[in-house]
């Protein structure tokens, strides 16, 4: 007959961690998915991630470009006339209205983070909202302002 | 009853300070984005000497230099976040940050030079 000691230990081994099966140290790495398509995402994280990519584009290319125009355009007469050449061009107009985007796309989620930031908007419904109106606005913005520069 | 943790919290510190000036330039950008870009979406076209004369002009230097270094200074907290949330080696990450802020600290020398030196 066991003793009351020896339940004790053996019970307490079931229990102890050491005897719950665990994976092995080398175990090979899990599978990764990753959802690649952006129309999964709610219109909250379609906003978001529009607005890092255009913040990462014109770091990249709007930066350089706005100071090579300033440059060129203030240095002389003659690069003042040769840009104004350059933004004749249609497939420039087009490069300049997607910039226009990407700086109108990233200005009103920016206001969206500002607004959020002082609790304005703040619950799911508004801030959905606000999310559809932010990339809806950056669009309506880059057609009348490329309209006026076309 | 709840017992405060007997500890201080530590960190960096620094994430506020960021979070703030990335509000702060935001700002700076608008208001001077929108008297700049307004200005010209109303006016439609400049010539060279209404351009020239606009850039000469001390005060409007300053404003300009101001907007971008703070477009410099917003460019750099967002990169920098950006590299954080997808480098994870810290060798490429700290590469590729040295990278940007000499690229911002040229961009930034080189705004001054345009604005008072042409």
């Amino acid at each position: 007959m066991p003793t009351l000691r020896s339940v004790y230990k053996d019970n307490k081994k079931v229990l102890h961690m050491s005897s719950v099966p665990r994976a092995p140290a080398s175990r090979p790495p899990r599978p990764k998915y990753v959802d690649i398509n952006l129309l999964h995402l709610p219109p909250a994280g379609l906003m978001s991630i529009f607005h890092r990519v255009t913040g990462v584009v014109m770091f990249g290319l709007l930066i350089p470009t706005v100071l090579c125009v300033l440059q060129g355009t203030l240095g002389s007469e003659a690069g003042f006339m040769r840009w104004k050449g350059y933004f004749a061009e249609p497939m420039v107009k087009l490069i300049v209205i997607g910039f226009i985007w990407a700086y109108m796309h990233h200005f009103f989620a920016g206001i969206r983070y500002l607004l959020l930031d002082v609790h304005v908007g703040i619950a799911k419904e508004p801030a959905t909202l606000s999310a559809r109106l932010v990339m809806i606005g950056g669009v309506v913005a880059a057609i009348l302002i490329g309209a006026r520069i076309w | 009853m709840v017992k405060k943790a007997d500890r201080t919290p530590v960190g960096a510190g620094y994430g506020w300070q960021d979070w703030l000036a990335q509000r702060i330039t935001a700002i700076i950008m608008l208001l001077f984005s929108v008297v700049f870009l307004g200005f010209f979406i109303v006016k439609g076209s400049v010539s060279y000497g209404e351009w020239k004369q606009l850039f000469s002009n001390q005060a409007m230097r300053i404003l300009t230099l101001m907007f971008f270094v703070a477009v410099f200074y917003h460019a750099w907290i967002g990169i920098r976040d950006v590299l954080m949330d997808y480098i994870k080696p810290a060798g490429i990450r700290l590469a590729l940050e040295v990278g940007v802020i000499v690229f911002l600290v040229g961009c930034t020398i080189w705004s001054g030079a345009i604005l008072w030196g042409s």
